[in-house]
């Protein structure tokens, strides 16, 4: 396929304005953890006590032991979910079902804790049932369990989201001819599906191993204790607690290093698949209509949705119990505005770079300049490698005494988030664009269509639905933030997040609880708007 | 929808945000206010100490809302001399002796002589605005007969079980390892080692453990002693209940502060003399769930009256905390690790 591309792609063509854009944001964006870490590790004074090193080695070694095992976890319940999803294309509440995965994405951190409690706790749905049923029986959910169940919950719908798409992406070709040939479960598992996982688990386990690295409240608060402590917890002591910015800057180093690591080897692990020209019809899979196959697929995904739905179901039953303390309807509005506002400012701030990006990206790896095209895509993943906390910090060493950030409060949370939403937009749009490229640019060369002509006629139509979801997924993170509008602290810029927070922090747990059943139902709606109103139809 | 028609509207969308709250010119003097979030929201104090200060200062009361009293302080350190805050509020003295070395703290020449607190106040520089004890506080339905003391707490038997925080990240977590401290000196980690067993998880702040807590998960929470006054008042229920230890309770004392070189002294200075007047006192008990700094009467609900008082205040000199709080957090992770 690489060399297809070479062939196909006049090396004329390579530099388009987009792509040069892609590039230089990419550069911003590198030039900008450079100077925040440059910024950090000078500002340390010399009198600072050495780093504690055998802390920081247990530290460091907790964190990979619980992301590793957190993300092993989320992708193998990922691959069971996934498959047999696409397998069962046609039931009732299946599309009810992929956009509640959306839901966990927006939800803050407190807002899951507490809902992963209400199923597993002490006095959690499980210990009712366990109770009223007779059994002697006690969850012991605070350990590494705890934290198990907790990443599981947030990272599962995650990855069903991104890998969904790519086993719809398989030509509807190749699945008549599996079973013309008469293959069975194991040989399509064996001949298609394990290539495409192959390709597609990469880039997703690395967003999740990424995320469970940089957790904080999940394991400080279901891991029972300081023995949980992640680097994440560390960088915050350094920058809060001793404020020792060297310090601080060391570990997040030492977090990138971790992460840009697994990223190299996880990228070495990945195999492009050739896709090949189709006539892009609806692919229908002959091997879900057997009745083990159903039977299979259809425990796998109640077990799933029950594990995710529970939760939800909990903070849905608390935020109903609650409404009658909700916050007054005129706080709640205006917060609602400025959670949709920022979300979508922020969504479409980060689809926009992302969608440059990777185009960028992809125009490297068809030029076959691997390593240009991983620099591009670590760039672009710079919120998921780098502490939010860090990226916080040196925005405001770097600024204070030139700019007044705290005058440009609404741009900077924007930019702020759709950094942070950045590497969810990549995980979508990289892959599609892969794909799009395969099928559509000789065409483009041979009829001589470039720039925003090819981008109006051949990409948008094809590429609206990726983008769709890349804008859904990146406008539903920027929505639920919380990071990045508390660094600023715009009295005036409270979004449903920060409120929920206030209410929690007065004691008002009950409306607090309504405040999160009002943040998820909106992510929904909002979710749901932008996949219908930008992704359209799907083209048949 | 047509992508050009759709990406005009968005652009607009996002215009009307970025304008929208970017601020409109003032011709009155800005008083700029570092605090915490959980102060400034509408159930904080801050919109009624706001409203009521700009009655009568013929300017803006302008507030820069962080995380908590942490990030105040390093917000504060990270932008040094230049810093666009006029005063500090929401540090505790657990932090003061730190926010002194910056050099950014100037004397509050306030007059403090109305204060009434448990320990003497003669800090020239910061003026505390309220205060409470550390208290476990428990549920009274599930818990029928609640440790008497903290020895009970730390060597009985089948003790119930308590949700702390961590001292590395928030307030109560490290005004918890500073009592037992307080209490068993050098045999703090032998303390420790006795109360592991009942800890049932240790959260990153406050609002963790108390909304786990009240969702059933212990019967204990580690929080303050005035807590109950709010379940009282506004729930109008007595299930929460604190407890005071004939050992004593720890002290909470939180502070605001005028910064040097600040373009506004005087609006500071009287900002920090509002803060301590009844008017702005009598907002506090019912928002922050903390005691008055000074004796407001009958503006004082009964209900904080009601509350049980420690036998002995415990409370370190804001130099001791800032000598020990290094070296004992580290202690604290090694005796609960273990």
């Amino acid at each position: 396929m690489r060399a297809l591309g070479r062939i196909a792609t006049p090396r004329a063509a390579g530099l388009s304005v987009a792509v040069l854009t892609g590039y230089g944001l990419a550069a911003v964006l590198g030039g900008l953890a450079i100077t925040v870490f440059a910024l950090l590790l000078a500002a340390g004074d010399d009198a600072q006590s050495p780093p504690p090193y055998a802390y920081i080695c247990r530290v460091l070694g907790f964190t990979l032991w619980q992301a590793f095992l957190s993300t092993l976890l989320s992708l193998l319940a990922a691959i069971l979910m996934t498959r047999a999803l696409a397998r069962q294309a046609q039931f009732p509440g299946r599309m009810l079902l992929l956009r509640l995965c959306a839901l966990p994405m927006v939800m803050p951190t407190i807002v899951g804790i507490f809902g992963v409690v209400a199923v597993y706790g002490g006095s959690g749905y499980l210990a009712l049932v366990a109770d009223a049923v007779g059994i002697d029986w006690q969850p012991r959910l605070y350990g590494l369990a705890g934290i198990l169940i907790a990443h599981v919950f947030f990272n599962l719908p995650l990855a069903i989201r991104l890998l969904l798409p790519a086993f719809a992406s398989v030509p509807a070709e190749s699945w008549r001819l599996a079973a013309q040939l008469g293959m069975g479960s194991r040989d399509i598992f064996r001949i298609i599906e394990i290539p495409l996982l192959r390709q597609q688990l990469p880039g997703i386990s690395i967003i999740i191993f990424m995320l469970c690295f940089t957790t904080f409240a999940v394991a400080l608060t279901l891991g029972g204790g300081p023995r949980a402590t992640t680097l994440e917890v560390a960088i915050y002591q350094a920058l809060r607690f001793d404020f020792d910015l060297r310090l601080g800057a060391m570990l997040a180093i030492l977090q990138v290093i971790f992460c840009a690591g697994g990223a190299w080897a996880v990228w070495r692990a990945g195999r492009q698949m050739v896709l090949g020209n189709t006539a892009r019809l609806v692919a229908y899979r002959y091997d879900g209509r057997a009745s083990r196959a159903r039977l299979v697929d259809f425990s796998v995904i109640i077990f799933g949705a029950i594990f995710l739905t529970l939760p939800i179901l909990a903070l849905v039953q608390r935020g109903l119990a609650g409404m009658v303390a909700a916050a007054s309807p005129a706080s709640l509005l205006s917060a609602a505005l400025v959670s949709l506002g920022l979300g979508l400012a922020g969504g479409l701030t980060a689809t926009l770079i992302g969608y440059l990006i990777a185009q960028a990206r992809q125009r490297a790896l068809l030029q076959g300049r691997k390593r240009g095209a991983m620099l591009l895509g670590l760039a672009g993943r710079l919120g998921l490698f780098v502490s939010p906390m860090v990226i916080g910090t040196g925005i405001f060493l770097a600024a204070t005494g030139s700019v007044d950030l705290y005058r440009i409060a609404a741009a900077g949370v924007i930019l702020l988030s759709a950094v942070m939403a950045l590497p969810f937009v990549l995980g979508v749009l990289e892959p599609a664009l892969e794909v799009a490229a395969a099928r559509h640019d000789r065409l483009c060369a041979a009829l001589g269509l470039t720039g925003w002509n090819r981008f109006c006629h051949i990409d948008w139509p094809t590429l609206r639905r990726p983008i769709a979801t890349a804008l859904a997924l990146s406008s539903v993170i920027a929505m639920g933030d919380l990071g990045a509008i508390a660094l600023f602290g715009n009295q005036d810029m409270v979004n449903l997040t920060l409120l929920l927070y206030g209410q929690l922090g007065a004691y008002r747990l009950d409306g607090a609880a309504s405040t999160a059943l009002i943040l998820l139902a909106l992510a929904l709606a909002f979710y749901w708007t932008i996949e219908r109103v930008v992704g359209g139809r799907e083209l048949h | 929808m047509r992508l050009k028609s759709f990406l005009k509207s968005t652009i607009l969308v996002s215009a009307c945000v970025v304008a929208a709250s970017s601020a409109l010119a003032q011709d009155k003097p800005v008083l700029t206010v570092y605090t915490y979030n959980s102060f400034t929201s509408e159930w904080g104090p801050g919109p009624a100490l706001e409203k009521a200060f700009e009655a009568n200062c013929a300017c803006d009361l302008t507030w820069v809302a962080l995380e908590d009293g942490a990030a105040l302080l390093a917000r504060l350190k990270l932008e040094g001399r230049n810093t666009k805050a006029d005063v500090v509020l929401g540090l505790d003295t657990n932090l003061t002796t730190e926010a002194k070395t910056t050099g950014l703290i100037a004397p509050h020449g306030a007059d403090v002589s109305a204060l009434k607190l448990p320990i003497a106040w003669d800090d020239a520089d910061f003026v505390p605005y309220d205060w409470g004890y550390f208290a476990f506080v428990y549920d009274s339905e599930k818990l029928k007969d609640p440790p008497k003391s903290l020895d009970e707490l730390i060597d009985g038997k089948d003790a119930p079980k308590v949700i702390i925080q961590d001292p590395r990240t928030s307030t109560p977590g490290l005004g918890l390892v500073m009592w037992l401290r307080e209490v068993y000196g050098d045999k703090a980690p032998e303390a420790w080692a006795g109360l592991k067993p009942k800890i049932l998880t240790v959260t990153k702040g406050w609002s963790e453990a108390y909304g786990l807590f009240t969702q059933g998960e212990a019967p204990m929470v580690l929080s303050y002693t005035t807590s109950p006054a709010y379940h009282q008042i506004v729930e109008n229920s007595d299930r929460y209940k604190a407890l005071v230890f004939p050992e004593g309770n720890y002290m909470q004392v939180e502070v605001a502060a005028r910064v040097e070189g600040s373009a506004q002294p005087d609006l500071a200075k009287s900002f920090l003399q509002f803060l301590i007047s009844p008017e702005a006192q009598k907002v506090i008990p019912t928002t922050n769930y903390m005691y008055p700094v000074r004796d407001i009467g009958a503006d004082l609900p009964p209900q904080f009256s009601a509350l049980p008082q420690p036998e002995k205040s415990l409370l370190l000199s804001p130099e001791d905390a800032a000598a020990h709080r290094d070296a004992w957090t580290k202690e604290w992770i090694e005796s609960v690790s273990q």
